[in-house]
C-alpha cells in the first residue's frame, strides 16, 4: 500500500487541476498538440537535472513509497512529475484567463479575449 | 554543484528566457503572478507530502538545511525547510513552472493552437470579469 505513496500525491496533482478543463474552459487537454510541444522539452531538462541530482546524492527516494518501476536511475513517479505538475500549471495560467479575461501574451495581435478588449496592463501588449 | 546552487541557476535561466531570449514577458504580467500564487501554494502541499512523508530525502551537505533524519519527517518550518520541504524546491518549483508557462506561451504566439483561447467559465466565479 504504501509503495503507491508517490503515486498517490500525483494523483492529488491531478485531481485538484483536471477539472478546471470542464468547469472553467481552459481548453488546454483540447490543445493537446501544443500542450505535448510544451511539456517534451520541460520533461527532459528536468528528468536531466534529477539524474545528475541523484547521481550526485543531492536526493534520494524511498523505495518503500515508490512503486519500484524506473526509467533509468530515477523512479517513474518522478518522471511523471514533471509531466504532472506543468500539465497543472497550463491549466491555472488558462483558469485565471477563462475567469479574468486577462493579457498572456499569446493573443493574435490587434485582438479581442471573446469579445472583450484584453488589459493593456503588460508591456510589450499582444504584438 | 549543490541543490542550492543549481536551484539559484535554474531560476536565472528561465527568468532571462521570458524576459530576454523569447520575450514572452510573462514575468511582467498579472495573469502569471496570480496563478502563481495559486500553484505556489498547491507545490507547498505536494512537496510538504513528499518530504514529510519521506518519499523524497534530501542530503544535508546539498541544501541550506540537514539532512532529512532516517527515523523522523524533517521539521515543518526552519532549518532551512518550508512545510517540510526545503527551501531549494521553491526555486526548483518555480523553474518548472516558468519554463513551462513560457514554453505554452511562446507556442501560442507562434500559432500553435494559439485558439481557442480560455473560457468563458461554465459557473460564475467570485471576482471574474464581466460577460457580455
Amino acid at each position: 500500500m504504501s509503495h503507491l505513496a508517490y503515486l498517490g500525491v500525483l494523483a492529488f496533482v491531478v485531481v485538484g487541476s483536471a477539472w478546471l478543463e470542464v468547469v472553467l474552459r481552459t481548453r488546454v487537454f483540447s490543445r493537446w498538440r501544443r500542450l505535448l510541444l510544451a511539456l517534451t522539452p520541460v520533461v527532459a531538462v528536468f528528468a536531466v537535472w534529477d539524474a545528475y541530482a541523484v547521481a550526485a546524492g543531492h536526493w534520494t527516494f524511498d523505495p518503500e513509497r515508490t512503486t519500484g518501476i524506473r526509467l533509468g536511475t530515477l523512479p517513474l513517479e518522478e518522471v511523471l512529475f514533471f509531466v504532472v505538475v506543468p500539465l497543472a500549471a497550463v491549466l491555472t495560467l488558462e483558469a485565471v484567463r477563462a475567469v479574468k479575461r486577462w493579457e498572456v501574451g499569446d493573443e493574435a495581435p490587434g485582438s479581442s479575449v471573446d469579445g472583450v478588449r484584453v488589459d493593456d496592463d503588460a508591456p510589450g501588449g499582444a504584438a | 554543484m549543490t541543490y542550492t546552487q543549481l536551484a539559484v541557476v535554474g531560476v536565472v535561466v528561465v527568468v532571462l528566457l521570458d524576459l530576454v531570449v523569447l520575450r514572452t514577458r510573462l514575468l511582467a504580467r498579472k495573469v502569471f503572478w496570480t496563478a502563481y500564487a495559486i500553484i505556489v501554494f498547491f507545490q507547498l502541499v505536494t512537496n510538504g507530502l513528499l518530504t514529510g512523508l519521506r518519499i523524497v530525502r534530501y542530503d544535508g551537505a546539498a541544501i541550506v538545511g540537514s539532512t532529512t533524519p532516517a527515523d523522523a519527517p524533517p521539521p515543518f518550518l526552519g532549518d532551512g525547510r518550508i512545510a517540510y520541504a526545503p527551501l531549494e524546491d521553491l526555486l526548483f518549483g518555480f523553474a518548472l513552472v516558468v519554463l513551462t508557462l513560457v514554453l505554452w506561451v511562446a507556442l501560442g504566439r507562434r500559432g500553435v493552437q494559439r485558439t481557442p483561447y480560455a473560457g468563458p467559465p461554465r459557473v460564475r466565479m467570485p471576482g471574474g470579469a464581466e460577460r457580455e
